[in-house]
């Protein structure tokens, strides 16, 4: 019980600093819409209905991951303004749960993102979906999950290089190509009702067992990453 | 006396740079050691070590016998920047790292507001860390270290920023932190690195001057309580 009081413990601080400063939230948001509004302009979605239905799904999680990469890249930063990540790595607390309550930090500005990009997306694209959209439900938060895991993992690994900027997308991209191959798909087919249910189900599962793995990967991985120099 | 530190023919190296080289030396639990030194003489570097933040390139270091990363509990560390979060209060800052100290065997954390009070801060000042002084940050950051009722304390350059008034305040409160009682039994112990050695000197019982890696000299107010030996 004590670790989840930890992960709760750095969970706060990072939504109390994020309150005070909205460095991360507002950056993603204009970044998203400003996708979202590239793309439409590009794409004409009023005149292909057809097309936008099916290529939307794949614009919506482009807008998601190029917007996240904004905030996962300032996650660490505040703490090493003023060395606190030296406090950090001397607290007697598993560094793990230093790690998931960061990860859930991401996770919940990310989908606050979502939650106000998602009516502006399905106006300017003209979206009604055909499938089950509560399938929606699962999707968002199992694909946010995906990109927040790895994103912050890889941005802690980053931390001290001198372009960690650039470093992340380089990182972060190629090995989220399978969650993002199935985060697309899923919501492709909910979108356009092109694919069964079945199918969307196994790339939700697919997607899960994305998380299971890396989740536990990064968690296992991430004190050798605090404590290297 | 037990020993709480030791270095054991410690070398740290960064790229072509010695910062440490062969430093050997024991701290006695409940000694306070002054370290003084020229900028690059190695006086971080060898706090940074015992605190377990950079590990050795050759040589061996133990804290209660054991490695420092298995003694985060017990060791505090107090570096030059305040290792604060800007955008917290100070009561907010301290209250997280507490929470960071929790644990089931032990209540060992002190109070939050108790620390702050003891350096002088209003724990119900609203203002946010990046408004502070410097002098106000580096009492916060005290107040940091001491909440966690440490067993050994390593602090970095404690007075640089401080008037002198607050930095002879500093060095009662330190003087007094040492008479208070550990939950373990075990007494306290202070490693101190300054360039203001008269404001220390209340506090030294040894005095260790560091040159270009090593010890240089080593001055003990009260050998008996100290072992013999340091070797550079």
């Amino acid at each position: 019980m004590n670790y989840f009081h930890h992960v709760l413990d750095h969970l706060r601080k990072d939504l109390r600093l994020e309150w005070r400063g909205r460095d991360a939230i507002n950056g993603m948001l204009f970044f998203a819409l400003l996708v979202v509004a590239i793309f439409s302009l590009a794409f004409d979605p009023t005149g292909f209905p057809t097309t936008t239905r099916q290529i939307s799904g794949g614009v919506l999680w482009v807008a998601i991951l190029f917007s996240s990469i904004t905030a996962l890249n300032q996650a660490w930063i505040r703490e090493l303004r003023n060395h606190v990540l030296d406090a950090q790595r001397m607290a007697p607390s598993p560094a793990s749960s230093l790690f998931v309550g960061k990860a859930l930090a991401n996770l919940v500005f990310v989908l606050c993102v979502e939650v106000i990009l998602a009516p502006i997306f399905i106006i300017f694209y003209n979206l009604h979906p055909l499938g089950n959209s509560w399938l929606f439900l699962l999707v968002m938060p199992l694909g946010t999950w995906a990109l927040v895991v790895n994103g912050t993992f890889f941005a802690a690994l980053g931390l001290r290089a001198r372009n960690r900027e650039l470093l992340l997308p380089l990182l972060l991209f190629p090995i989220s190509l399978p969650a993002i191959l199935a985060m697309v798909q899923a919501s492709s087919g909910i979108l356009t009702s092109d694919i069964d249910a079945i199918q969307i189900g196994l790339w939700i599962k697919q997607l899960a067992a994305y998380d299971i793995i890396f989740t536990t990967l990064c968690i296992l991985l991430f004190e050798t990453i605090l404590h290297a120099e | 006396m037990p020993i709480a530190a030791e270095l054991h023919a410690v070398s740290r190296i960064y790229g072509t740079f010695a910062a440490l080289r062969n430093v050997s030396i024991a701290f006695p639990a409940g000694s306070c050691t002054v370290i003084l030194g020229e900028n690059g003489a190695g006086k971080s570097t060898l706090l940074r070590l015992l605190s377990g933040l950079t590990t050795p390139t050759r040589g061996t270091i133990s804290i209660f016998g054991d490695t420092p990363q298995k003694n985060r509990g017990r060791l505090a560390y107090m570096s030059h920047a305040p290792m604060l979060y800007e955008e917290l209060t100070a009561l907010e800052n301290l209250k997280y790292f507490a929470s960071l100290h929790r644990d089931d065997q032990c209540a060992c954390v002190g109070s939050p507001e108790m620390a702050l009070r003891a350096v002088n801060l209003d724990p119900n000042l609203t203002r946010t860390v990046s408004q502070y002084s410097q002098g106000m940050r580096q009492r916060a950051s005290l107040a940091r270290v001491l909440q966690t009722d440490p067993e050994i304390l390593l602090l970095d350059e404690p007075f640089s920023n401080l008037d002198v008034a607050s930095a002879h305040q500093m060095v009662e409160l330190l003087a007094d932190f040492r008479t208070w009682p550990h939950h373990s039994g075990n007494p306290r112990t202070i490693l101190l690195t300054t360039h203001q050695a008269h404001l220390a000197e209340p506090l030294a019982e040894t005095t260790l001057t560091m040159l270009n890696g090593q010890i240089a000299s080593r001055i003990d107010r009260n050998p008996a309580s100290t072992p013999a030996g340091p070797t550079a």
